[in-house]
C-alpha cells in the first residue's frame, strides 16, 4: 500500500496533493491518503472523491499550525500503525521541511523531487532530476521508502475518481504540544512584492549568462522593443541585479505568458516549474545542452551579447 | 556562538556533466570541482553571525581528499577551522549516509548553531541538513531568509511558497538550511588565502558500516518534451529568422 500525505492550508488542499495521489494510482496497488491538521473533515471529504482505499484523518490540536516536530511525531505514529510499503508526498516547501526528519525517524530512504516512477521488471525505480535538470537519474531504494513528487510533474487531471466516496477514518495520534520546538508566527507577504508577472503577456527573462549587473540593460532594451515585462532567474535576484519581485520559478512567481524569451538561462528545474506553461518559449544560450532548450519552441545557440542587439535592430528595422 | 557550516564540493556549474560507463554517476575524473553555491550563502551567514555575536565558525564536509580544496576556500573566506570526514566511498553517497557521517564527526563539538545550504547543485536532494539535525537531536528550520540571534533562542524568517514568509522561533542548539540570496557573498582576500594555510583541517574517518539507502541505477540525458526549432546562422541572420518566426508563425509579437 502506498500512503500519500496530502497537504492542506486552512482546509484547502493544494493541487500538488492531487498530483501525488494520481502518481500513486498509476503505480498500481492500493492507495491510502492521509491529511493532517486540527480540523481535517472538509479536506478529507474532498479527498474521498479519489479512487483510493481509504482516507485517513490525522487530527490533533497541536497539528495546526504546521510544525516540523508536530508532523514528524504524528506521521511516525501513522506509519507505524498503517505499515505502508511506501510514503509519497508532494515536493513542497513544507515537505522539504519535515520529510527528511521523518525519514530519519523511520530509518527509511527518502527520494526527493521525483518526476515519476518506472519498473525495471523486479522493482520500482524513482525518476528524478540531478545536476540542475541536465540529467535524469533512475533511483533504486532498499526497503520501504519515502518519496516526494515535483509539482506539475504528474497531471492532476489524470486522477481517477471513485464511483462512490472512499471511506474516511480518523486515526488517533497523540502529539505533545510541549515537545514541539518550533513556534511559528502567522505567514505574511512582503509589501514590496509590487510586480505581478502572472498577468504579463510577454516576458524577457535573464539568467546567469548576462554575466554582470550593467548588462541587464540589454534585456530591458529588448523587453521595451517587444512590449514585454522583465523577469529573471533566481541567481540574478540573489545578486541584487534585479529586485526579488522579478524572480520567476519555484521560489518566485509562476507565469504563463504568450511569449517567454529566456536570455542566458540554463533552465534549472526550479526555474522551469515557474515558466513552462508559457505558450511560446524562446531560449538564447551559449550552451547547446542547456536544459532550457528542452522546453523551448525556438532556440538560438550563441552569444547573447551579439544576438540580442541584432534582434533589437531587426525589430526596429 | 559556536557555529558549524556544512558544505559540499560539487562539479563546477560550467562543466557539462558526462555520464560514466556504468551510467551510475558522472565522469568525476573529467570534472572540475567547486564549493556548492547554496552552501556559500550558509558560510557567509555563519561568518556574519560570528562578526555580530563572537565565537567561531567551523566548516565541515564529507568526501574524498579533493574536498579539502573547498574547505580551504571556506577558511580563506574567514572560517576558523575545518573538519573533513575523508572517505572515497562517500563521494556519491545519499543524503542519509552523508548526514550520518557528519553527525558522528560533529556530535562531540556541541555546536550552538549548524548552517547548511538549501540543496546541492549535483544531487539536489535538499535533505542533508534536516537529517543531520534529526540525528543530532536538535531543532531545525528550513529555507531561511533572515536570522535573528539576539534573544535566548533564534527567530528566523522562513520562505514559504508564492512570495509568503513566516517567522519561526526555535531554541538553540539548532540547524538552519539557508536560502540562497540571503546575503551578498564575500570572496577570499589574498590575506585570507595566506591565513587559511595555517588553519587546521582535522581529518576524521567515517563510522564503519555506513551505506546509502538508495542507489542511482541509471543516469541519462532527459528526452526532449518539445520539438525545438533551432535557429542558426550569424547573429544578424538568426535575429532575422527569429523575429520572422515570432511575428508570422507564433504570432506573439507585432
Amino acid at each position: 500500500m502506498i500512503l500519500v500525505i496530502a497537504e492542506q492550508q486552512s482546509g484547502t488542499l493544494n493541487r500538488s496533493s492531487w498530483e501525488t495521489i494520481a502518481a500513486a494510482q498509476q503505480a498500481g496497488g492500493p492507495v491510502k491518503v492521509a491529511v493532517l491538521g486540527a480540523a481535517t473533515g472538509a479536506a478529507a471529504g474532498e479527498l474521498a472523491a479519489a479512487a483510493v482505499t481509504e482516507v485517513l484523518r490525522v487530527e490533533a490540536p497541536a497539528l495546526s499550525p504546521y510544525t516540523l516536530d508536530g508532523f514528524v511525531s504524528a506521521l511516525g505514529q501513522v506509519v507505524a500503525a498503517e505499515q505502508p510499503e511506501s510514503v509519497w508526498l508532494p515536493h513542497t516547501y513544507q515537505t522539504r521541511d519535515f520529510a527528511p526528519a521523518l525519514a530519519v525517524h523511520l530509518g527509511r530512504a527518502l527520494v526527493t523531487d521525483c518526476i515519476g516512477t518506472k519498473s525495471d521488471g523486479a522493482r520500482r525505480l524513482f525518476v528524478r532530476p540531478v545536476f540542475q535538470g541536465r540529467l535524469l537519474a533512475d533511483v533504486a531504494v532498499d526497503g520501504p521508502a519515502l518519496a516526494t513528487f515535483q509539482i506539475g510533474a504528474i497531471r492532476a487531471d489524470s486522477l481517477v475518481r471513485g464511483a462512490a466516496p472512499a471511506p474516511v477514518r480518523t486515526v488517533a495520534v497523540s502529539v505533545d504540544a510541549g515537545a514541539i520546538r518550533q513556534a511559528p508566527e502567522a505567514p505574511f507577504r512582503e509589501a514590496k512584492q509590487a510586480v505581478d508577472l502572472t498577468q504579463a503577456e510577454r516576458i524577457v527573462a535573464v539568467g546567469r549568462g548576462i554575466k554582470e549587473a550593467e548588462k541587464v540593460v540589454l534585456a530591458q532594451q529588448l523587453a521595451a522593443a517587444i512590449g514585454a515585462d522583465i523577469g529573471a532567474s533566481r541567481p540574478i535576484c540573489d545578486a541584487g541585479w534585479l529586485p526579488m519581485d522579478r524572480q520567476i520559478g519555484s521560489s518566485g512567481q509562476t507565469v504563463a505568458p504568450k511569449l517567454y524569451l529566456a536570455l542566458g538561462i540554463s533552465g534549472a528545474i526550479q526555474h522551469l516549474v515557474g515558466m513552462k506553461g508559457a505558450r511560446t518559449i524562446v531560449a538564447i544560450n551559449k550552451d547547446p545542452e542547456a536544459p532550457i532548450f528542452e522546453v523551448a519552441d525556438y532556440g538560438v545557440v550563441g552569444d547573447l551579447f551579439e544576438i540580442v542587439p541584432a534582434v533589437i535592430k531587426e525589430l526596429k528595422g | 556562538m559556536k557555529i558549524a557550516v556544512c558544505l559540499k564540493q560539487v562539479p563546477s556549474r560550467d562543466w557539462q556533466p558526462r555520464v560514466n560507463e556504468q551510467k551510475t554517476w558522472v565522469r568525476d575524473q573529467d570534472a572540475t570541482f567547486e564549493l556548492n553555491e547554496p552552501d556559500a550563502y550558509a558560510l557567509e551567514e555563519g561568518l556574519r553571525l560570528k562578526e555580530k555575536h563572537g565565537g567561531e565558525v567551523v566548516v565541515c564536509s564529507v568526501g574524498p581528499a579533493r574536498v579539502s580544496q573547498a574547505l580551504r576556500e571556506a577558511l580563506a573566506r574567514g572560517a576558523d577551522r575545518a573538519i573533513h570526514v575523508e572517505d572515497d566511498a562517500l563521494a556519491h553517497a545519499d543524503a542519509f549516509a552523508v548526514a550520518e557521517a557528519l553527525a558522528s564527526a560533529m556530535r562531540d563539538e556541541a555546536f550552538d548553531l549548524v548552517l547548511t545550504g538549501l540543496q546541492s547543485d549535483d544531487q539536489g536532494s535538499a535533505q542533508t541538513g534536516v537529517m543531520l539535525a534529526s540525528l543530532l537531536g536538535i531543532a531545525s528550520a528550513t529555507i531561511i531568509m533572515e536570522v535573528d540571534a539576539q534573544g535566548p533562542g533564534l527567530r528566523v524568517k522562513r520562505e514559504l511558497e508564492g512570495g509568503w514568509f513566516q517567522w519561526v522561533t526555535l531554541p538553540m542548539p539548532a540547524l538552519l538550511t539557508i536560502q540562497s540570496g540571503i546575503n551578498q557573498l564575500r570572496y577570499a582576500t589574498l590575506k585570507g588565502i595566506m591565513a587559511a594555510k595555517k588553519k587546521e583541517i582535522r581529518k576524521v574517518a567515517p563510522p564503519s558500516g555506513l551505506a546509502s539507502r538508495q542507489q542511482i541505477v541509471g543516469l541519462y540525458v532527459p528526452e526532449k518534451r518539445k520539438q525545438t526549432q533551432m535557429i542558426g546562422g550569424s547573429p544578424a541572420e538568426a535575429a532575422k529568422a527569429l523575429v520572422a518566426a515570432l511575428r508570422d508563425e507564433a504570432r506573439v509579437i507585432s
